[in-house]
């Protein structure tokens, strides 16, 4: 299924440690973020309430179920810190049993509380009375999965606006890239402002504005390898022999041009965890309650002097997912580096 | 005298002075080309560099850069049709099936991403079976000239990636490749000028012999009179893109007409004689200072004898010698200033 160049590629990759395991544990955390419900959430993993097991993570039970007085699905924060409910029922919670958007605001004093190991806040909470561990880890799935079909968007439009560039050439490319220089030139904080006050923020929307302007960079560079690649023997053999346009395209140049998209990739993620980050801290990114790295970083500093530990530990997660990204990005451009390529025999 | 395959008529090629203007200065390459092919024949196009002769090849097959050249004018008759009127999907079946194309360097002509068996039968994918009537079974047309072009063991061949193969390997791997569908006529553009001498023989004994089982005929572009020489019948001389000299082999080296094939045989190597090489002085023009005079009279040592003087500032044109049809040269001293251009 690979072919010999990418198996010795990925050997070459395994052999960049430093590279090698930051994909370890970023795709790690990455997996295990994705199944954050389990991790953090302030529905229980079970209770045995009344002779009856119920499994609340995964199925909806009304708060009169468990004797409170509503129809709506049970107050499972409420009901952790009641006594009398919790003598007569088996309890087990998740790891953090928290929810990222549930205020616990039960106890004394004024949030931002500190870590608590008892209430289960490993870390603390915001200054809502938030579960700062439940708010990071969903935030850092958020900002993944935004990243990543960042990734998948800007690829995409990056590889065929500049592939059409490179392989049509002459005026078609001309014009489409002064196109693109006049829609670089765009100021996107406005368009994200305007749009988002237009269609309102939301994911969809971050995203769309977002892909606008992300695939530019590797339109250049797609543009330059189709250029070089259009004139390579084989393909003018290939055109020789009859072949169809697009199946130039896509089989005869694309899978040689692709090594600036892969060596880029990396540095897409972190230019998205980034801006993403940075339109949230703005104000400009998800709404509120939606948890956030930008968001915490922006209350943080808020009570900098009096709860620096906000700030501190948000950073800490922003600034190692960057570094794991980066050493991803280091080792995949070695790895692609055309000066050390070795023979495959 | 057998049947014309392919037949060129006043080609001619030129290449936008600005590549990004695109569209209305075109620099003439080639000048009225005239020339035919002949069923079975090896015809040589040889010519120094830079005279245009692997433009000409490319507008056979309309594969000129583009943007950038374009032909300016002339027909190209391949078997009752011109090529030069043929739409995309009419062309793309040409290519490859009817007419296809070997070029100057093996180890670029191959993908390096896709194995040799990916490439070779990737060939058939474009094509339907019916336009290559004789081509039964691609897996067994391709074993087979695998093995006719050396392989003893195809298989082996079949899995390999072109950096694994030396240079005279690919090279037989793009004849083969070339001749998948028994196409009328191979273009061969400086089939082994990228190989070692000791190669290029074996290279061009395989190109010949397979050409002459299969019926092709192949137009072998090339600067190397030698080759020419031992495997064309007839060829066509070019200088500053225009053909100068049409004859055949035999009688071309026995007696060359044009001052330019003079010297051109006479800047030939000879190992036994050990005689000095005579160099043609001066350079070949470039396309932009081209001319309405004969494009060689800068360098000619017999511009002398042409009467009356001054004759030479006009275009001299390809014609038939007068007493003998056979043979075409474009020079006055062969024909009387009062001939005028086709």
């Amino acid at each position: 299924m690979f072919s010999e160049i990418t198996k010795e590629r990925w050997r070459r990759f395994r052999a960049i440690k430093r590279a090698y395991f930051s994909l370890l544990i970023l795709c790690a955390a990455f997996i295990l973020s994705l199944f954050s419900e389990v991790i953090a959430n302030d529905n229980p993993v079970y209770i045995y309430y009344e002779g009856k097991s119920y499994f609340p993570l995964v199925s909806f039970h009304s708060g009169r179920e468990f004797g409170q007085p509503f129809d709506e699905e049970a107050d499972y924060a409420k009901l952790r810190h009641d006594e009398t409910f919790r003598a007569r029922a088996v309890w087990l919670s998740t790891p953090v049993p928290h929810s990222p958007n549930t205020a616990d605001l039960d106890q004394p004093g004024v949030p931002p509380y500190g870590p608590d190991f008892a209430r289960g806040h490993w870390l603390g909470t915001d200054r809502l009375g938030r579960d700062l561990f439940a708010r990071l880890l969903y935030g850092f799935r958020l900002c993944m999965i935004f990243s990543l079909t960042l990734i998948v968007i800007s690829a995409f439009l990056g590889v065929v606006i500049g592939g059409v560039q490179g392989y049509l050439g002459g005026r078609t490319d001309i014009v489409m890239q002064r196109l693109i220089e006049v829609w670089s030139a765009l100021p996107f904080l406005y368009v994200v402002i305007l749009i988002g006050s237009i269609y309102g923020r939301n994911f969809a929307v971050l995203i769309f504005v977002m892909s606008l302007f992300s695939w530019i960079g590797l339109s250049y560079y797609m543009r330059g390898e189709f250029y070089k690649m259009r004139d390579q023997t084989y393909v003018r053999v290939a055109r020789a022999l009859g072949f169809s346009g697009p199946r130039i395209f896509f089989r005869q140049i694309l899978p040689n041009a692709l090594t600036p998209v892969i060596t880029i990739l990396p540095f897409t993620l972190i230019g998205g965890i980034s801006s993403l980050t940075a339109l949230d801290f703005l104000g400009f990114g998800l709404p509120p309650p939606t948890p956030s790295w930008g968001e915490l970083l922006q209350q943080g500093l808020d009570v900098i002097r009096e709860e620096p530990r906000i700030t501190v530990v948000t950073t800490i997660a922003l600034f190692n997912t960057l570094m794991l990204a980066t050493f991803i990005g280091e080792g995949v451009r070695e790895v692609f580096d055309p000066r050390s390529r070795h023979r495959v025999e | 005298m057998s049947e014309v395959v392919l037949k060129v008529e006043d080609l001619s090629i030129g290449f936008a002075r600005d590549e990004h203007d695109g569209g209305d200065k075109f620099t003439a390459i080639t000048d009225r080309l005239n020339f035919e092919l002949r069923r079975g024949e090896v015809l040589g196009l040889v010519g120094e560099s830079g005279c245009g002769k692997t433009v000409t090849a490319l507008a056979l097959l309309r594969l000129l850069p583009s943007p950038g050249g374009r032909v300016l004018g002339g027909r190209i008759h391949f078997q009752g049709r011109d090529v030069l009127q043929l739409s995309p999907p009419e062309l793309r079946k040409l290519r490859g099936s009817e007419i296809s194309m070997i070029f100057q360097e093996p180890s670029a002509a191959l993908n390096p991403l896709i194995t040799i068996e990916g490439q070779l039968s990737e060939v058939f994918a474009y094509h339907e079976l019916s336009e290559a009537p004789g081509v039964l079974a691609p897996e067994k047309r391709i074993r087979e000239l695998l093995n006719r072009v050396g392989f003893a063991d195809p298989d082996r061949i079949l899995k390999s990636y072109p950096h694994q193969l030396s240079g005279g390997m690919l090279q037989r791997v793009v004849i083969a490749m070339a001749l998948l569908l028994k196409p009328a006529i191979v273009i061969a553009d400086e089939p082994t000028t990228a190989l070692d001498v000791t190669v290029q023989a074996q290279i061009m004994e395989l190109l010949v012999e397979l050409q002459r089982e299969e019926g092709t005929s192949v137009l072998l572009i090339t600067h190397n009179l030698g080759l020419i020489a031992q495997y064309a019948e007839r060829l066509a001389v070019m200088y500053a893109g225009r053909i100068v000299e049409d004859a055949s082999v035999e009688d071309f080296l026995a007696d060359p007409l044009h001052p330019y094939s003079q010297g051109l045989l006479a800047a030939l190597p000879d190992v036994t004689r050990r005689k000095k090489l005579q160099p043609i002085d001066g350079q070949v023009p470039r396309p932009a200072e081209y001319d309405d005079g004969c494009r060689f009279r800068d360098r000619c040592h017999r511009r002398q004898e042409v009467v009356p003087a001054g004759a030479c500032e006009r275009q001299p044109p390809l014609l038939p010698l007068p007493a003998r049809p056979e043979r075409s040269v474009a020079c006055f001293l062969h024909h009387s200033t009062s001939a005028e251009n086709r």
